[in-house]
């Protein structure tokens, strides 16, 4: 048990000693000239993005306000959405499908696209045999890449209404979103692709392997160009698996290093975002202010579960048996209780969604902080996106306690007035109505239509009745609504009902918190720069990131108790 | 300076009329104005259908009669309490602006009606509330003024006391700066003709009053920005109520309407929601009280995000004038020569500082001879002009043909003229006479010192330099700290020399000044601070104020002021006091002050209510949840009631709170923003937890 400890403090130590300089190197990556070098280490790539952007007719000079890089952001994503879905529906008979594996039904093409369009990556499908080599690479592989520069180009476009200069313009969508790829995303993927494949985790073209076990039965074993999508996966908070159990797999998880390496991959990005806000805005404080209110977030949401998978299951207990490796159900034995438990935190905290244990089987406790974790969505976040969300609360967080000093709020020299508050307020509704309201709808249509005649009647949803099941249902909606994508399971999820409900809430979770914050940040930048003054209220301090903590706690965690006092509370409280 | 404040918040006459406008304003077509009252409104609307459901079918499914009763009720009264908040500020206001305003009702007016081209004037006497704008009425000793108007002809001594306070009297004449006249007060002495200059129901009064009327009040833009957060608040917890209701039914736990919408309205924010117009009103009755009248709501709010606040040296910083302290002769010259030539030049001079070089003179310590032979009989006055920057006088010669006038200049007319270094300079050495270094130093010596230099010259020769001196008013180094803390930057405005400028600048604490200051440099200063974004303040009186006033994001113009600065500023101080700015600064922060703790308050108190509630709503079905019920209450029904009540009574106990203000301490913004998370964050997470405990103890005794 102290040597799981060990491992866990290792991984976050790691994590942010690594983020630092990352923070500081990404800053200087969109800081520099988008046709010069931008004199990080990474400028040999300055030719390959001129030709992405000569190929794709972009100006990189060009500075557009926020409705035009919105439009720029808004019209790509429908691009690439109906490449993903044309690629979906025919893959069977494209090539690189040594499998033979057929191609998507529509719904299903549908699903899928529009699941990886919004970085979410539910999957209603296991990838051994429902995608081809080329779908797994040229369509799985490349939205999990341009998906998560989706949302680091429109941070970037945030942090520069920061900025004391900037008036109207937030820069170019296209360059940060290239650079974002080029420059971070690309080398990183490199970096940990190769440690995986050195670790075991295949990365062939060859098809798939059989083996021969000890009971003389010859075994198909799915392979493929895996260690290079299981990088982006990680890094780029995507979370789908090349393998259907995700990072469960022997083969996509070999081992504690590449556990190790996964985790820290899941909120290596996200973390060092924070710090690269502070260099990139010259604002330090701030951004450790940002990144306390994040830490603390996560180690209240991170020691509960910790401790109630290390003492195992009460009902086991019950039964008096000794459980010295903590609650295994559901676990992988090479991996253990700790590093599950900070796994299903990190993974849910950064709207990752990848799994190397089953939620289901967690003790309730665990269950409560993964979904409270997603419900905020805000504690490191998504790369990119979680700072928008967390610069939500910040803009309420400003607005109440720059009433508290007596001045007119205002949030880095930038008055924030009745527009900004109706976008804010809006986008911090947006969450709890769609999570709750999507829930009340599953509930409602559970218990007054368990019959209905479609392809999997409502009452035959749930593996549990009872709390569980709630959880079961909760979760689902959460994991869309933030953009996660892991599953509790035990919900039979892939029916018309489920599919047509979760991509409604995944497209609305998706666009609408990117929109809404560079709106407030496009807004801001036109206002006329407001100098700090001794009345002026400093956001940097600790005292100001205790009202933004409690902003999030009594807007996004507390409206969802009811919910979860109803689902994995009363569950907890029962088995004791 | 006499407030003029009242000692109770709640007077007799004003809580009765509180109590009935409280039912008016239940009136669905007002209340939607207030998004979390309405919502209340509809919730015991429904509440009220609910129990005469139960009390016609005898169904109770949803609870007893009784409980939905009372439920009913509490939320029926919370809504009355909210408007009872407004009720209650509004009554005060209007209180306040009334008895401004009953000192000018139906007094006669003798209206001057000019009859065809014959110009002829005749007096016709009609009730003060037929006046028009662009009438002329006439004003004698022993009248009072029946309408704010604008001197244009005469001269007179006026009572300000009943708008002011201030007992003494106070001169008013037409042309100049002093010209305007106040509705109510009463003319002491002389003559006037006062040109009527706003429509009847059109004064400032008048539109302060209306600021105080909830119904036709303006919403600023803070309040504007907060009732959407609210409005959001609202909806975030309509989700949460309407969804709860389909959870239930998955868990077999059947919620009552009445806990369902008890727990809605616990959770919207209903303390600041209700106490919201109470406390911008009860901004406007501040700033009243403290006899500003502001012209809306919005100048409130932006004194108290200012930057910079520009003052006048003169009555602001300084005691009004200027005293002669000292003569110092040019070399040469014998100072009763001087101090007799110095005396001269004043003494037609009506300024303060011209009659203290008189009463300097006349002190005694310069010989008696000095005044006996002072005559300026036949004289020229020579008036100060901006252009010649001096004054003085021109004296026939022959009436002081002692002797007196310098040898060699063979000339019938002595000319006396004092002024400025520079100006005096300039005429010495136009007429080819030498400016005396020693002057040129003791004058730079003087400015050095704080005082201003004054140069005489007789016939285009230095006779020497009066010294006048400043004396900074006590206290004011104190205030100018406070602004300081508040995050005011602070700018003297003087016609002095910049030397003399700096002096009184660093004796006074201001931060900067402008010095030698024309009227367009006033302007041009704000929009430099502008243009970095600085909201700035200023206070005028005169009509070449009026471009920067209306330039100035608050600007106040005094009372006795002219009518075009009154027009261009965006409040109006009855009391004339140059400091008034810094409580209108405090009154603007104050006001969002309290918005922003009642807020936090209102928020903080959720924490316990939904402990209160969730577990109440689920024990029966699921006992497990038990555990939620952390402060141990006694049963479901009690919780809830106790929450219901809880929330109710939170308003009446806060309006006190709502209509004095949180109280603003300069501090710096972060220590404020810790205290009065402090108070008000931490205070409002505790004190639900206590408040809901101690009434399910006094509940848990009745059922």
């Amino acid at each position: 048990m102290f040597t799981d400890g060990m491992g866990v403090i290792a991984m976050y130590a790691l994590t942010v000693l690594l983020a630092i300089p990352l923070g500081k190197y990404i800053a200087k990556v969109y800081q520099g000239n988008p046709s010069r070098n931008a004199g990080s280490a990474l400028d040999f790539i300055a030719p390959l993005e001129r030709l992405i952007y000569r190929l794709g007719g972009v100006d990189p000079n060009r500075q557009m306000n926020w409705k035009e890089n919105l439009v720029a952001l808004v019209t790509i994503n429908l691009l690439w959405f109906i490449y993903a879905f044309f690629m979906l529906l025919f893959q069977g008979s494209l090539p690189l499908n040594p499998d033979g594996n057929p191609s998507q039904t529509p719904d299903l093409a549908f699903n899928t696209a529009i699941s990886f369009l919004v970085n979410c990556n539910l999957q209603h499908y296991s990838g051994e045999s429902g995608l081809t080599y080329l779908t797994q690479t040229a369509v799985i592989m490349f939205l999990q890449f341009v998906t998560a520069a989706t949302g680091m180009a429109a941070m970037v476009l945030v942090f520069n209404a920061l900025r004391t200069e900037v008036a109207d313009k937030l820069g170019n969508f296209y360059v940060y979103f290239v650079k974002s790829i080029t420059r971070i995303l690309l080398p990183l993927s490199l970096v940990v692709a190769l440690i995986l494949a050195f670790n075991g985790t295949p990365a062939s073209y060859d098809g798939k392997d059989t083996i021969v076990t000890l009971q003389v039965d010859t075994v198909g074993v799915s392979r493929g160009p895996a260690a290079g999508m299981i990088a982006i996966k990680q890094l780029g908070t995507n979370g789908g698996g090349w393998f259907g159990v995700n990072s469960a797999h022997p083969l996509e998880n070999p081992n504690y290093l590449t556990n190790m390496v996964e985790d820290i991959s899941i909120i290596l990005i996200p973390i060092a975002l924070v710090f690269a806000l502070g260099h990139y805005i010259n604002r330090r404080r701030l951004a450790l202010v940002i990144y306390g209110v994040m830490t603390v977030g996560f180690m209240l949401l991170f020691f509960p579960s910790l401790f109630a998978e290390i003492s195992g299951n009460p009902a086991i207990a019950n039964l008096g048996v000794a459980q010295p490796l903590g609650s295994m159900e559901g676990k992988e034995i090479r991996l253990g209780a700790a590093a599950s438990a900070y796994w299903g935190i990190t993974t849910t905290a950064t709207s990752n969604g990848s799994v190397n244990a089953m939620h289901d089987s967690m003790t309730p406790i665990s269950g409560a902080m993964q979904m409270l974790d997603m419900m905020i969505n805000a504690f490191y976040g998504g790369v990119g996106v979680g700072f928008l969300n967390f610069f939500v609360f910040l803009i309420v967080a400003v607005f109440i306690s720059g009433l508290m000093v007596g001045r007119t709020p205002e949030f880095l020299g930038r008055k924030v007035e009745a527009r900004e508050m109706k976008i804010a307020s809006l986008i911090a509704i947006l969450h709890p109505f769609l999570i709750l309201v999507s829930t009340a709808i599953s509930s409602y249509t559970l218990v007054n239509m368990p019959d209905a005649d479609w392809a999997v009647k409502p009452g035959n949803w749930l593996n549990n009745d009872t709390f569980h099941g709630f959880s079961e249902m909760l979760y689902e909606y959460t994991s869309s609504a933030a953009n996660n994508g892991s599953g509790f399971e035990g919900l039979g999820d892939n029916n018309f009902f489920w599919n047509f409900t979760c991509g409604l809430v995944l497209i609305l979770g998706r666009y609408l918190p990117i929109v809404g914050p560079v709106a407030i940040a496009g807004l801001l930048a036109q206002k006329k720069y407001v100098p700090e003054s001794s009345g002026t209220l400093p956001t940097d301090t600790g005292t100001f990131g205790l009202v933004t903590f409690a902003v999030i706690f009594i807007i996004a965690a507390l409206s969802f108790f009811p919910a979860l006092a109803l689902g994995p509370l009363a569950e907890y409280f029962s088995l004791r | 300076m006499a407030k003029q404040s009242s000692p109770s918040l709640f007077q007799r006459e004003l809580v009765g009329t509180a109590i009935r406008e409280s039912f008016v304003k239940l009136n669905p077509a007002v209340l939607i104005r207030n998004p979390v009252m309405f919502t209340v409104e509809i919730g015991t609307v429904i509440m009220l259908l609910v129990t005469i459901y139960i009390a016609l079918s005898g169904d109770t499914s949803q609870g007893s009669l009784g409980y939905n009763i009372i439920i009913t009720l509490i939320l029926f009264i919370t809504i009355l309490f909210a408007n009872f908040a407004e009720a209650i500020a509004e009554a005060r206001g209007k209180a306040q602006a009334e008895s401004l305003r009953k000192t000018r009702e139906e007094t006669p007016a003798k209206v001057i009606r000019t009859l065809g081209r014959m110009k002829l004037d005749e007096v016709e006497i009609i009730p003060s509330s037929q006046l028009q704008k662009g009438d002329v009425f006439l004003c004698e000793t022993g009248d009072i003024i029946p309408s704010d108007g604008e001197i244009i002809e005469g001269l007179a001594t006026i009572d300000e006391s009943a708008i002011t306070g201030e007992s003494a009297p106070v001169i008013r004449e037409a042309g100049g700066d002093r010209s305007s006249v106040t509705g109510g007060t009463k003319v002491l002495s002389d003559r006037i003709k006062v040109l009527v200059t706003t429509q009847p129901g059109e004064s400032f009064l008048d539109k302060m009053i209306a600021l105080v009327e909830g119904a036709s009040r303006q919403k600023t833009p803070n309040e504007i920005a907060l009732t959407i957060l609210l409005a959001g608040f609202t909806l975030i917890f309509v989700i949460v109520c309407v969804t709860l209701q389909p959870f239930a039914e998955y868990a077999n736990t059947p919620i009552t309407i009445a806990a369902l919408i008890s727990l809605f309205v616990c959770l919207i924010p209903t303390t600041i929601g209700g106490l919201l117009s109470a406390i911008g009103i009860a901004g406007m009755d501040r700033a009243l009280r403290a006899n500003v009248i502001a012209k809306s709501g919005r100048a409130v709010e932006t004194a108290g995000d200012i930057d910079t606040l520009l003052l006048d040296k003169t009555g602001t910083i300084t005691i009004g004038n200027r005293k002669a302290t000292h003569f110092y002769p040019a070399p040469g010259i014998n100072q009763t020569d001087m101090v007799r030539a110095s005396a001269l030049s004043s003494l037609a001079d009506e300024t303060p500082e011209g009659k203290s070089i008189v009463e300097l003179a006349r002190s005694g310590d310069f010989g008696t001879d000095v005044t006996r032979s002072l005559s300026i009989e036949g004289a020229t006055l020579i008036k100060f002009t901006a252009e010649t920057r001096s004054s003085g006088i021109d004296l026939p010669a022959r009436l002081n043909g002692n002797g007196r006038a310098t040898a060699g200049q063979n000339t019938d007319v002595i000319r006396i003229r004092k002024g400025a270094v520079d100006s005096i300079r300039v005429m010495v050495e136009r007429a080819g006479n030498v400016f005396p270094a020693e002057t040129d130093k003791k004058a730079k010596e003087i400015a050095a010192n704080g005082g201003t230099p004054l140069v005489v010259a007789e016939n285009d020769v230095v006779k020497g330099v009066v010294e006048l001196q400043d004396i900074i008013k006590p206290g004011i180094q104190e205030r100018f700290q406070r602004l300081r803390r508040m995050g005011v930057k602070t700018v003297m405005v003087t016609g002095d020399n910049p030397l003399t400028a700096k002096f009184i600048a660093e004796k006074a604490g201001v931060d900067d000044f402008i010095a030698e200051a024309k009227p367009e440099d006033k302007m041009n200063y704000i929009r430099h601070e502008q243009t970095g974004g600085k909201l700035v303040a200023m206070m005028g009186d005169g009509t070449n104020d009026a471009p920067a006033l209306a330039q100035a994001d608050v600007g106040v113009a005094m009372n006795s002021g002219t009518q075009a600065a009154k027009e261009a500023g965006n409040m109006v101080d009855l009391d004339n006091d140059p400091t008034k700015l810094i409580e209108v600064v405090e009154i603007g922060k104050q006001l969002l002050i309290t918005r922003g703790t009642l807020t936090t308050f209102s928020i903080a108190n959720d924490v316990a209510k939904y402990f209160a509630i969730v577990p109440a709503l689920f024990i029966s079905s699921i006992p497990a949840l038990q555990s939620l019920n952390i402060m141990r209450l006694n049963s479901p029904e009690s919780a809830i009631l106790s929450a219901v009540i809880f929330n109710a009574i939170i308003i009446p106990m806060l309006i006190p709170l709502a209509l004095r203000g949180v109280e603003y301490k300069p501090i710096g913004a972060s220590a404020l923003l810790r205290r009065n998370l402090f108070i008000y964050g931490l205070g409002g997470l505790i004190a639900p937890f206590i408040g809901i405990k101690l009434l399910d103890l006094v509940i848990g005794v009745f059922i």
